[in-house]
């Protein structure tokens, strides 16, 4: 590695605990162990603030659909007495297209309060024109570093989308080709600027995503008496289940079954050139989600907020396929022309809810804005132009990277279980190989893992057991 | 017509550099990634005049001095939504005929 890279990498600690305004270290209770809670509350902002800074933002508040047409579709091959009510949550109805603005709205409201002249994120979603928005309308600098190019400068369209939003609202938008070495880059960028890391896992991004919850749970009161049944929130980071899930609980919808949705990209490596531009869907997919929800602390905070193992309770995966399709359905039959990412929860929501009772209440808890280069007829053009076989027929024959099968019909569409055990298991191993060989977890750690997994002491204690057998 | 191979000081321009050449780069990567240098660009005014190719220092939106090859004048998007697929062209013709059947029925 380089010298730059290593010297840069040496004061990640000193660099991101200034451009962070916060120091974890006094959240650590061991090798283990943190204290969760108390570093989501460490920014002291209410949930009535935050809804308040958003409203100001012009985030939030946004319309909840019911979808009666994909409701009667499901129907009409569902099982007699099933297919559940279908709602969404037009997402896309925020300032800058997503929900990711409720993120952004909070981190940049705080760099405004501690006095920072910009802030500078990483990401190469919907996050960058959330952050660029908002900075612009707090009159703050904002730079997002965008992993945007293969080695031949062919960028996916979805991203040179991003890209040109985040410029549209004024950001200095660095573009980077594949590779890790970003997190670097954006370091040395925070050392040369001073600026706030607007990450999309500090306490600020996740606490934003709560009041997205919690009003859901609200309107759907409203609207039928009850918070919804199941709530299908797609994954890739863990914020989104993380914060949603978090904002139900505040609303007391304890009963309120929380279910991520990811695309399958299994086989596809994310930090290959060639594989870059093989894949159709830039977020909301296996590629992250599976590695985030088993090891968050990943992320480029010390230790993440968003952790949505501790909050799913079904992780649901559904084919590329799949969801161009239910895009497509979703705008002939419901009006709603919407971007990729929240139709990966629609995609498997609409599995979902024909195995439900009619009773049941389903919300897909986010749209996303759509237009050049994100639209599934972009993505699909792209897809053909980079040797990926486009196809009619049987999703499941799909291949990531090689084959996207589009369904020929919606009874095709059929999430699949991601099995949440083997994740905990590999949460658990994760966790262990972090704290460092010999180390002995406490009865503090076991119920650290224990509440981290969403599962309980005794079940931790049998994976430690076993993992000590193998 | 515009000359979009050389830029005047004050010009929107983007510069191109190499960030790590592929011996610099991390360790852990995939082969494919690993032979290729770590490259960026980054857009803003130009401080002085210059042709394509020629070394280059911009001023970018936070003032930001970045100094990289000129890559592209007055650079713009051209990504669009092309063609329908034709996998799909049906679908909203071919679920509305079921709906109204399913209606029709008594649903």
């Amino acid at each position: 590695m380089a010298g730059r890279t290593e010297a840069i990498l040496a004061r990640k600690g000193e660099i991101m605990k200034r451009a962070l305004g916060m120091d974890y270290a006094q959240f650590e209770r061991s090798p283990i162990a943190f204290d969760y809670e108390a570093m989501m509350a460490a920014h002291g902002y209410s949930l009535d603030e935050i809804i308040r800074i958003q409203l100001a933002g012009g985030v939030g508040k946004t319309p909840l659909l019911e979808l009666r047409n994909l409701t009667d579709l499901i129907r009409s091959y569902a099982e007699p007495g099933h297919g559940a009510r279908l709602f969404v949550k037009d997402e896309a109805a925020n300032m800058a297209g997503s929900f990711k603005d409720r993120r952004a709205s909070i981190s940049i409201h705080a760099a405004k309060e501690k006095g920072y002249a910009g802030v500078i994120a990483a990401t190469s979603g919907n996050y960058g024109a959330a952050v660029s928005s908002q900075a612009a309308r707090a009159s703050l600098n904002c730079i997002i570093v965008q992993e945007a190019f293969d080695s031949r400068h062919v960028g996916q369209p979805e991203i040179i989308e991003k890209s040109r939003i985040c410029e549209a609202f004024g950001a200095e938008v660095v573009q980077l080709t594949v590779g890790p070495e970003l997190f670097s880059h954006m370091l040395e960028l925070l050392d040369e600027t001073g600026y706030l890391a607007a990450s999309l896992y500090s306490a600020f991004g996740i606490s934003g995503i709560e009041s997205l919850g919690w009003e859901l749970a609200e309107e759907m009161t409203a609207l039928t008496g009850a918070p919804p049944t199941h709530v299908v929130v797609t994954h890739a980071g863990g914020g989104n289940t993380t914060g949603t899930a978090r904002g139900l609980r505040r609303a007391g919808a304890t009963s309120t079954q929380v279910v991520s949705a990811s695309v399958d990209l299994s086989g596809l490596h994310m930090a290959s050139d060639t594989d870059f531009n093989r894949k159709s869907f830039t977020t909301g997919h296996t590629g992250f989600g599976v590695p985030f929800a088993t090891w968050p602390d990943r992320a480029d905070v010390p230790r993440n907020a968003a952790r949505a193992l501790r909050y799913m309770d079904r992780y649901l995966t559904v084919t590329q396929g799949e969801v161009f399709y239910v895009t497509e359905a979703m705008a002939k039959l419901e009006g709603l022309e919407r971007g990729p990412s929240g139709n990966t929860a629609m995609a498997a929501a609409m599995s979902l809810a024909r195995d439900l009772p009619r009773d049941a209440t389903v919300v897909v808890q986010e749209t996303e804005y759509t237009g050049a280069g994100k639209h599934h007829w972009a993505q699909l053009n792209f897809a053909r132009a980079n040797g990926v076989e486009v196809r009619a027929g049987d999703p499941t024959e799909s291949v990531p990277g090689k084959s996207i099968v589009i369904p020929e019909r919606p009874e095709q569409i059929r999430a699949k279980d991601f099995d949440l055990g083997k994740m905990r298991r590999s949460y658990v191993r994760n966790a262990l190989a972090h704290a460092g060989e010999g180390y002995a977890p406490t009865s503090e750690d076991i119920e650290f893992l224990a509440a981290d997994t969403h599962s309980d002491a005794e079940s931790v204690e049998a994976i430690i057991a076993a993992l000590k057998e193998a | 017509m515009e000359d979009t191979t050389r830029c005047a000081p004050g010009d929107w321009v983007e510069v191109e550099s190499v960030l790590l050449e592929p011996a610099d780069r991390a360790t852990n990567l995939p082969e494919d990634t690993a032979a290729q240098p770590l490259r960026m660009w980054v857009k803003g005014f130009a401080r002085t005049a210059a042709a394509v190719g020629d070394e280059l220092t911009v001023e970018t939106m936070t003032g930001r001095e970045v100094t990289g090859t000129l890559s592209e004048v007055n650079p713009g998007y051209f990504h669009t939504f092309g063609k329908p697929a034709p996998e799909l062209t049906a679908v909203g013709r071919d679920l509305r005929a079921r709906v109204a059947a399913y209606r029709k029925a008594g649903g």
